[in-house]
């Protein structure tokens, strides 16, 4: 006789269950896919999956001549285009030792913050549609605009604008530039309080953050998490303050540092960041001083043989980039430090044990730029 | 007592802050004028771009279908990802001398970046920027463009 042997009954309930967010999904920003292990709702760990939108930029680099770099780090964080191609810029003026005219410094300075500004605005719009409101993104994208204006009447064009170059900049300024940028900060100064009004306010935002996603401090300079996600948990990281470049040592402004680590105050701290980057901007506006718009450089630029490390504060957090030289004019290697990768190293941590629907809020707080991490 | 009382007071709150963002709402609903979308394409008659807008590469001509270009190919050394290609010819001047000209200057609108590196390096500022930026078409092949005009020649002079 056969004997009947009955199946363990699974509990399912126990189980964990992996789900891929992602790469196609609204809140990943881009195209990034998330192996989360989840149980019930609540997350048990994630796996991001990087590489969709490689392109070998570094590689790339290598057979192109430092002038022409410049356009390839445009396309790493497409969202802070002018502080990517400062770095490099800086890098070669360093190596160099030339002396780049002080009207450089003080556009530059000023188009960095222009830059961060925008890219904060275009994350409230973001973060505010990952919870659930709409209307913030239709706010965000209409305030950026007004810069996306500035860039294109005196660079061209409006995200990728390859303006920098080593030595100077393409080409001066508009002559209606100052007056725009001015007739921004009083517009902006404005709107920031709707900003305010509408989510930072937010009783369901304010549940869904507060408390979530938390990072300490330890935590933060162990998975070398930088900007506004590093300062929020209270590691004081600013480059523009501890290295300073272009001209951040002439100008006050104040490096905030939250306490909490969680994803409010990572959204504090970038609401903080508009404001403080407006200070910024009010100082050296009127300011910029007259001169040429580039140094004299050669047609052909070859670093001298050695390794090169120049780091500056992007919209996310620390970009270095590391050169080492044959004395060629194309680099023997090129390595970016690009902080959105570094920062998403911590979303495992961060996300564990919260539910599914925060690990959404903690994605928005991080304010990854997919090409950024890829590159 | 306590948790009593504060479980109304939140929901006061709570309400308190949807209100707040539902009155920022209401404003810009009943304020047309703060509109700032542009209606494109209907406004294509009226829509004037920046004048340093980046739309694509150009060789301008003047009135005599004359250009600057050389043909020298310092542009298709400096641009990062080979959008120009040069095609020379040879003439003969009048007193006898060979001399080079440029027969193409073929642009792959397709492939440029618009990085600008060709327009800042041209020794003798032949190349500018358009502001035509309606560049769909059907087929790539349309976006290879030969920037000298048909029987186009190099301004010799300076001053012009
Ligand atoms: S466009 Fe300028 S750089 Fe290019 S071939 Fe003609 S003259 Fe030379
Ligand atoms: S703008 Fe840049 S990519 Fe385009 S043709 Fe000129 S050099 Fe090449």
């Amino acid at each position: 006789m056969k004997e009947v042997i009955n199946p363990p009954v699974r509990n399912i309930e126990d189980e964990e269950y992996h789900i891929n967010i992602g790469p196609q999904h609204p809140s990943t920003h881009g195209v990034l896919r998330m192996v989360v292990s989840i149980q019930g709702e609540t997350v048990k760990s994630l796996k991001p999956h990087c590489g969709y939108i490689h392109r070998g930029i570094e590689k790339m680099c290598e057979k192109d001549t430092y002038q022409q770099i410049i356009h390839l780090t445009d396309r790493m964080d497409y969202l802070s285009a002018h502080i990517n191609n400062h770095v490099v810029c800086l890098l070669v003026e360093r190596a160099l030792e030339v002396a780049v005219p002080e009207r450089v410094q003080y556009i530059r300075t000023i188009v960095d913050e222009l830059t961060r500004i925008a890219s904060h605005q275009l994350w409230w719009g973001c973060f505010g549609m990952d919870m659930g409101g709409q209307t913030c993104l239709l706010y965000g994208m209409r305030d950026r605009e007004k810069i996306m204006d500035i860039f294109e009447e005196s660079f061209g064009s409006r995200l990728l604008h390859s303006y920098y170059t080593p030595g100077g900049l393409m080409g001066d300024i508009h002559p209606n530039f100052q007056k725009r940028v001015k007739e921004f900060i009083t517009y902006f100064r404005k709107k920031i309080h709707d900003y305010d009004n509408i989510l930072t306010g937010n009783v369901i935002m304010q549940e869904r953050t507060k408390g979530v996603g938390i990072l300490t401090k330890e935590e933060a300079i162990d998975y070398g998490v930088t900007g506004p996600i590093g300062r929020a948990s209270g590691f004081s990281c600013d480059v523009r303050k501890y290295h300073p470049y272009g001209v951040y040592d002439k100008v006050d402004f104040k490096e905030i540092l939250g306490t909490q680590g969680d994803t409010f105050s990572r959204y504090m701290m970038r609401m903080h960041e508009m404001r403080e980057s407006m200070k910024i901007l009010e100082q050296l506006i009127d300011n910029i001083p007259a001169g040429d718009y580039s140094a004299k450089m050669k047609a052909v630029i070859k670093l001298p043989a050695g390794e090169y490390y120049q780091r500056v504060e992007a919209a996310r957090g620390e970009l270095g980039v590391y050169v080492v030289s044959d004395g060629n004019k194309t680099p023997y290697r090129m390595k970016f430090r690009s902080s959105s990768f570094s920062n998403l190293s911590a979303l495992d941590h961060m996300s564990r044990g919260f539910k599914i629907a925060d690990l959404i809020a903690i994605g928005g707080s991080l304010d990854y730029v997919i090409p950024d991490i890829d590159r | 007592m306590n948790s009593f009382f504060k479980y109304f007071t939140d929901i006061f709150n709570g309400v308190k802050s949807l209100l707040k963002g539902m009155s920022v709402t209401g404003r810009y609903f009943f304020s047309p004028g703060s509109i700032v979308t542009q209606q494109y394409p209907e406004n294509r008659k009226t829509l004037k771009m920046f004048d340093r807008f980046k739309g694509e590469v150009i060789m301008p001509h003047n009135e005599k279908n004359q250009h600057h270009c050389t043909g020298c190919g310092i542009c298709a050394n400096n641009c990062p990802n080979g959008s120009i290609e040069i095609v020379q010819d040879k003439i003969e001047t009048p007193d006898g001398k060979k001399e080079r000209i440029i027969d193409k200057h073929i642009y792959h609108l397709s492939m440029c970046t618009f990085c600008g590196l060709c327009i800042k390096s041209c020794p003798s500022n032949a190349l500018s920027w358009g502001q035509e930026f309606e560049h769909a078409v059907f087929d790539r092949s349309k976006l290879t463009k030969i920037l000298n005009k048909p029987g186009s020649s190099i301004i010799k002079d300076i001053t012009e």
